[in-house]
Order: C-alpha cells, then structure tokens, then sequence
C-alpha cells in the first residue's frame, strides 16, 4: 500500500489529474453560479487543490512534479495570444498613441503607489521591493526581484493574487470607474492582472480580450525598466 | 492539430532565443507572440486555419494554466497574515490605481474618435 502511495507522490500523474479534476469542479460551479464573476474557475481549483495536497500529505513541490506539466502550456498560450490581436488589428493603429502613454504611466504609478502603500502600513523594506514588480507577467516578476531584491517566492504570490483580483473584480470595477471602451476596459485589466486577468477579458468580448493581451507583453516591459528607476526614486 | 502547435512552440523558441540572446527584459514567449502576429499579419491564413483552432482552443482553457502557481499560494497564506495590512493594502489599492489610470488615459486619448463597445 505504501508502494502505492510512494508513486502517487512521485508521479506526474498526480498533480495533472489534481489540477484537471479540480479546473473541471471549477467550470462547473460556474456554470451553476450562472457565471457569477466570484467563481472562477482558477479560484475554485486553488481552493481545492491546496486542502486536498494536505489531506494526501503531498506537498507542493511533489504536486509540481505534474503541475508544471501543466503550466508548461503558458508559454505556449501567450504566444497564442497574438490570434485574438491579430483578428483586431484594424483597431491597432488608432491606439499607439494612447497605449505608448497609458502603459508606462500606469506601470509608474503602479509601482509608486504599491511601495509607499506598503511603507504607509508598516511594511518593512523587502516588502516594499516585493510588491513594486508585482504587476508584471510571474516570470518576469521574479526576475525583476532577483535585481532589485525582495523576496523571489512571494513576489510570484503577489502577482497570482493581482491577476485573480483582476479576473474576479476586474470588470465590475472597470464599470464603476465609468470606463466603458472595450480597447481601454482591455488594456486596463492586462496592465494589472496580466494572463489571469486577461483571460476572464477574453470571456467578456473578443476586443477587450485582443487587447488585454497585448497589454500584459508591453506591460511586462514597461514594468521592469521602471522598478529600478522608482525603487531609486523613492529611496 | 499538429501545424498550430508547431507554430505557437516555434514561435516561442525563437522568442526565448531572442530574449536570452540580447539580454531583453521581456519575457521569452511575449516576444514569440509579438513573432506570431507579424507572422500572422504576412501569411494571412484563412479563419479555418490549423493556428486559429490550436490557439482558441487554448486561450479558452487559460485559467487552467494558472492553476499550479496559484496553488503555491495557499503553501504562503501563514506568511502573508504576519504582514497582512501592508500586504493586503498595498497589493489591492495599487493594482487599483494602475487599473484606473491605464484606462482613464486610454479613454481621454480616444474620446473624439468615438468608443468601441
């Protein structure tokens, strides 16, 4: 029985079934929910997941053994990105302008507002420097704390959490703030909640989706060439 | 089948030799979807092409990519309630602020010219 027990740890299979079954559970509830925005189905996997690699005392660097499996596939996915851009393309031109100003701006005050933030609520300095990339691709997050310092493992935490905030929130709060163009509504949610956020995008319209897209690459630039220069900035 | 997935892991590979190469502080497979659309943009594929159906196909299961790294952060939660005031102000009022300042631009830059809903 231990034998048994001792592959299920071991094997692939474990984490890509775990992470399947509970993505599955999440479709479902949604669809039961009648698409309420609360129960995304990334959300309700992490919630399933988590418990049960406790009950089956796996921890998680087992359950990455199939996991990564998985999240192999995300490279794959942004380059796929470029299909629903592609098929908005006549609406690129327009947008250059207001993109090459909207992308850094909000990427400064991004970064700005999550370190003194952090310093007006009693953060320490290395939660300071954690939170300033979080906004950028998980990837490219930790790179960019690998530069500056801060903490590698949290920073990846940060940026999960700003990307379900996104999926989960993102539109009703797009709609409070009065911003109603779908290229605008695409691009706000890609700047902030990058893959996560901008696949709930793509849920809601094929535009806001193209450009939520395209706004999570530019923004993963703009964010780490400005991380250095605020983190100096604010001392 | 084949050919879409060919494009879009070719297209990476390419974007990840690019990045390593010049040192660029873009990530790998953002550059191979910036490929792709150039790509994409010349070739012209019609609608029913291999590409298309790989990638929708995809992008409509994106959340469930995500799922092994937020599963991580649960392995964190007794960390973040130490410093949660901080953590959690600072991460939801910046993400905010961002949110609201892309899109507020977007939309002064694009009033004239008419809005897309």
């Amino acid at each position: 029985m231990s034998e048994v027990l001792d592959y299920l740890r071991t094997s692939p299979l474990t984490g890509v079934f775990l992470t399947l079954l509970g993505y599955r559970i999440g479709r479902e509830l949604k669809r039961l929910s009648g698409d309420h925005p609360l129960v995304q189905p990334v959300l309700v996997a992490i919630l399933l997941i988590g418990p049960a690699l406790w009950l089956l005392d796996i921890d998680y660097e087992q359950y990455l053994i199939g996991g990564s499996v998985i999240a192999f596939f995300l490279g794959p996915a942004t380059v796929a990105l470029a299909v629903p851009l592609h098929r908005q393309a006549h609406h690129l031109k327009e947008l250059v302008v207001p993109m090459l100003v909207a992308i850094p701006l909000g990427a400064f005050v991004s970064i700005s507002a999550g370190v003194l933030l952090v310093r007006a609520l009693g953060g320490d300095r290395d939660l300071e420097l954690t939170m300033a990339p979080k906004s950028a691709t998980t990837p490219i997050a930790i790179a960019i704390t690998e530069q500056v310092g801060g903490v590698a493992a949290l920073v990846a935490v940060f940026t999960i959490v700003a990307g379900i905030i996104g999926a989960v929130a993102g539109p009703s709060i797009l709609n409070l703030l009065r911003i109603r163009d779908r290229r605008a509504r695409g691009l706000a949610i890609g700047a902030v909640s990058h893959g996560i956020g901008t696949s709930r995008a793509l849920a809601e319209h094929p535009v806001e989706g193209a450009f939520s897209g395209l706004s999570m690459g530019l923004s993963a630039l703009a964010t780490s060439l400005l991380v250095p220069l605020v983190i100096h900035l604010l001392g | 089948m084949l050919n879409g997935i060919l494009w879009l892991v070719g297209c990476q590979l390419v974007g990840e030799v690019i990045a390593r190469g010049l040192e660029l502080p873009v990530p790998g497979p953002v550059i191979g979807m910036v490929l792709l659309f150039i790509a994409l943009s010349i070739v012209k594929p019609p609608e029913s092409a291999n590409v298309f159906r790989v990638s929708d196909a995809l992008l409509r299961h994106l959340q469930l990519l995500f799922v092994p790294a937020g599963v991580g952060v649960v392995t964190y939660l007794a960390v973040l309630r130490s410093d949660a005031l901080p953590i959690i102000g600072g991460l939801f009022l910046s993400w905010l602020a961002g949110l609201a300042v892309v899109g507020w631009t977007v939309v002064l830059f694009t009033r004239r010219k008419g809005t897309v809903r």
